[in-house]
């Protein structure tokens, strides 16, 4: 910092915390939301939310949860929606399956299904970029699409994988320390290192500058195809990772798999207080926002009601979300 | 005469089948301010855009410093040192000072991680330089919270970052205080002194006169007047000049003064 400007600025310089609350203020209110929610849970049933077991299952749940809402907090503020990652999700963990059912070794799996991932989603981010389709439509046929090319073949069987237990890729990425499953830790790995990608990266300040104003991208040399289409490709690396991670702990593929992931993470988005519009997002709070969708769903039965509850909950705390962030997000024209 | 840093030749644009620039040539030397003047719709803005590389033309070349450029692009034209002021400043206004400023040149440490702290010192370096500095904003200010002064601060500020050699400034000054816009001229004066050449398109026929040394008038997309300011003798004559080519139907006041060029290039040829 300079001397000349300091006196000059000193003044008006917000305190660092009064700057941290302004700049976080979207995934600040979700923190609140969350921790209100879990104060209802609490209070009407304390016997199970202040034991372990709870938290455990939820747990196991939000590691995959995560590898998919963070890159579609990238999607989104890109100014594109993604409907096809369940279909990638489900694509890339069948090829997961099918190496290791052939007896290859599942880190060789992995890769695979990355791969298979990564090129799904620059396919779909292609066909939308490219040819100019609205990813809103374009997106929902090619998880149609893709889907059904999972059933064809399969016939809707699924994959066991019972081998998997005894394997270092297990060990490394699916066990549980202590009673805590490792999952979350290579998840909660991904998660911050968006947030660097997202914030104090290249990537993700062209990411933001193309969803905020795609002509002046353009003008300033951005070559926003491009970059639109590297939102998808990291979608597609999200999803393999997703569906990896849920065969193992399940050791079975199913061909349904990543479907029923889509309404949840679409949710866990805009609860996490990224706005529809394009140009600014947070992926703090989207991961936030996967930890309420998941806890939801959890705490609800955990907490006595039946199922029956859990939708009306889920959209309860949805619309009391965006009406939270409603106030909370300016939109500057 | 300085070096030619860009030419165009006989560049169109249509769209549809309306032609907003019908084949224009010019050119811009180093170190020299340009007016380029014309009325609404005379095709200024999308000449510049042509120039800038956000508008493909629909036909002609782009040269500079001589040589041809093939494939011209927004990139492309970055990288032959021009910058340029959009009228509508093409800024993305949920983003701070800072990213708009470095918007699509970031400067980044290992593995294009951003370097935060350089990039904010020379933000505000560059806000200080042009005289864009206030007590209410600091480089990590959202630009939507901007006064459109405020905003053109940091168009400019962003166009002289990279130390280009033409900057480009599409009515800079319109919508601006008196102050405001003065700022913007000393500007203008700073980047001549400094031996940068500048491209200026303004309405105000007084302003362009004060500070361009040549004029280039265009009327419906074409070139109807090339002419130095000593040509030209005073604004008073630009001004009859684009009243006469709006309402053609009295003698042209620049006559005198074109048909004594036009003998003193053929004396000078013969
Ligand atoms: N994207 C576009 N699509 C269709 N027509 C356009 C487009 N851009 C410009 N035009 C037309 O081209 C002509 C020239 O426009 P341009 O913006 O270059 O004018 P200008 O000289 O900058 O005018 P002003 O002084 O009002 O800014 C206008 O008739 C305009 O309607
Ligand atoms: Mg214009």
């Amino acid at each position: 910092m300079s001397s000349l400007s300091q006196p000059h600025n000193a003044s008006i310089k917000p305190s660092p915390w009064r700057k941290f609350l302004l700049g976080n203020r979207a995934s600040l209110g979700t923190l609140a939301v969350f921790v209100v929610m879990m104060l209802i849970f609490f209070a009407f049933a304390p016997g199970i939310f202040s034991r372990w077991p709870i938290y455990n299952s939820v747990l196991l749940t939000l590691p995959v949860a995560l590898f998919l809402v963070v890159p579609l907090v990238f999607i989104v503020t890109v100014g594109e929606i993604d409907l096809s990652f369940p279909a990638t999700m489900g694509f890339s963990a069948w090829i997961f399956a099918l190496a290791v059912q052939a007896g290859f070794n599942p880190f060789i799996g992995m890769i695979g299904a990355i791969l298979v991932g990564m090129g799904l989603g620059f396919g779909v981010g292609a066909i939308v970029v490219y040819a100019g389709l609205s990813s809103l439509v374009a997106t929902l046929g090619m998880n149609f699409l893709l889907r059904g090319l999972i059933m064809i073949p399969t016939e809707g069987k699924s994959i066991s994988l019972l081998g998997l237990n005894d394997t270092l890729a297990y060990k490394l990425f699916s066990s549980s320390v202590g009673g805590f499953p490792i999952q979350v830790v290579w998840a909660l790995i991904f998660v911050i290192i968006s947030i660097f990608l997202y914030n104090r990266h290249r990537f993700g300040v062209r990411v933001r500058a193309v969803g905020d104003n795609p002509d002046s991208a353009a003008q300033m040399g951005i070559d926003t195809k491009r970059v639109r289409v590297a939102t998808f490709v990291f979608m597609g690396l999200g999803a393999a990772l997703a569906g990896i991670f849920s065969t193992m702990i399940n050791f079975t593929w199913w061909p349904s798999s990543g479907d029923a992931y889509l309404l949840p993470t679409l949710a866990a988005v805009f609860v996490g207080g990224t706005p529809t519009w394009g140009g600014v997002g947070t992926v703090a709070g989207g991961a936030m926002g996967a930890v309420i969708v998941s806890f939801i769903q959890t705490g609800i039965v955990a907490g006595g009601l039946s199922g029956f509850y859990v939708q009306f909950f889920n959209g309860l705390i949805i619309i009391l979300s965006l009406l939270g962030h409603r106030w909370n997000q300016i939109r500057y024209r | 005469m300085g070096e030619r840093l860009i030419e165009l030749r006989d560049i169109k644009k249509s769209y549809g089948n309306v032609f907003a620039v019908g084949g224009v040539s010019l050119h811009v030397d180093r170190g020299e301010v340009v007016g380029l003047l014309g009325d609404n719709g005379a095709g200024k803005s999308t000449l510049i855009k042509i120039l800038a590389g956000a508008v493909r033309p629909s036909h002609g070349q782009i040269f500079v410093r001589g040589k041809e450029v093939p494939g011209w692009s927004p990139a492309r034209s970055r990288d032959a040192g021009i910058e340029t002021v959009f009228q509508d400043r093409a800024l993305a206004v949920q983003q701070t000072i800072v990213r708009n400023i470095f918007m699509g040149r970031e400067i980044t440490t290992a593995m294009g991680f951003l370097d935060v702290a350089k990039e904010r010192s020379e933000a505000e370096r560059l806000m200080r330089e042009i005289g864009f500095t206030s007590k209410v904003f600091s480089p990590d200010s959202i630009v939507g919270q901007l006064s459109g002064g405020e905003r053109q601060g940091v168009a400019i500020a962003r166009a002289i970052y990279n130390k280009a050699d033409l900057i480009i400034l599409d009515e800079p000054t319109t919508a601006l205080s008196l102050t405001e816009t003065e700022k913007v001229f000393r500007f203008v004066r700073t980047v001549r002194e400094s031996g940068r050449s500048i491209l200026f398109i303004g309405h105000n026929i007084h302003h362009v006169f004060d500070i361009a040394e040549r004029f280039i008038v265009l009327d419906r997309g074409r070139v109807a007047l090339e002419i130095t300011k000593d040509e030209a003798k005073s604004a008073e004559n630009l001004i009859a000049f684009m009243e006469h080519i709006a309402h053609p139907n009295g003698p042209n006041p620049l006559e005198a003064i074109l048909a004594e060029r036009a003998a003193h290039r053929q004396g000078a040829q013969a």
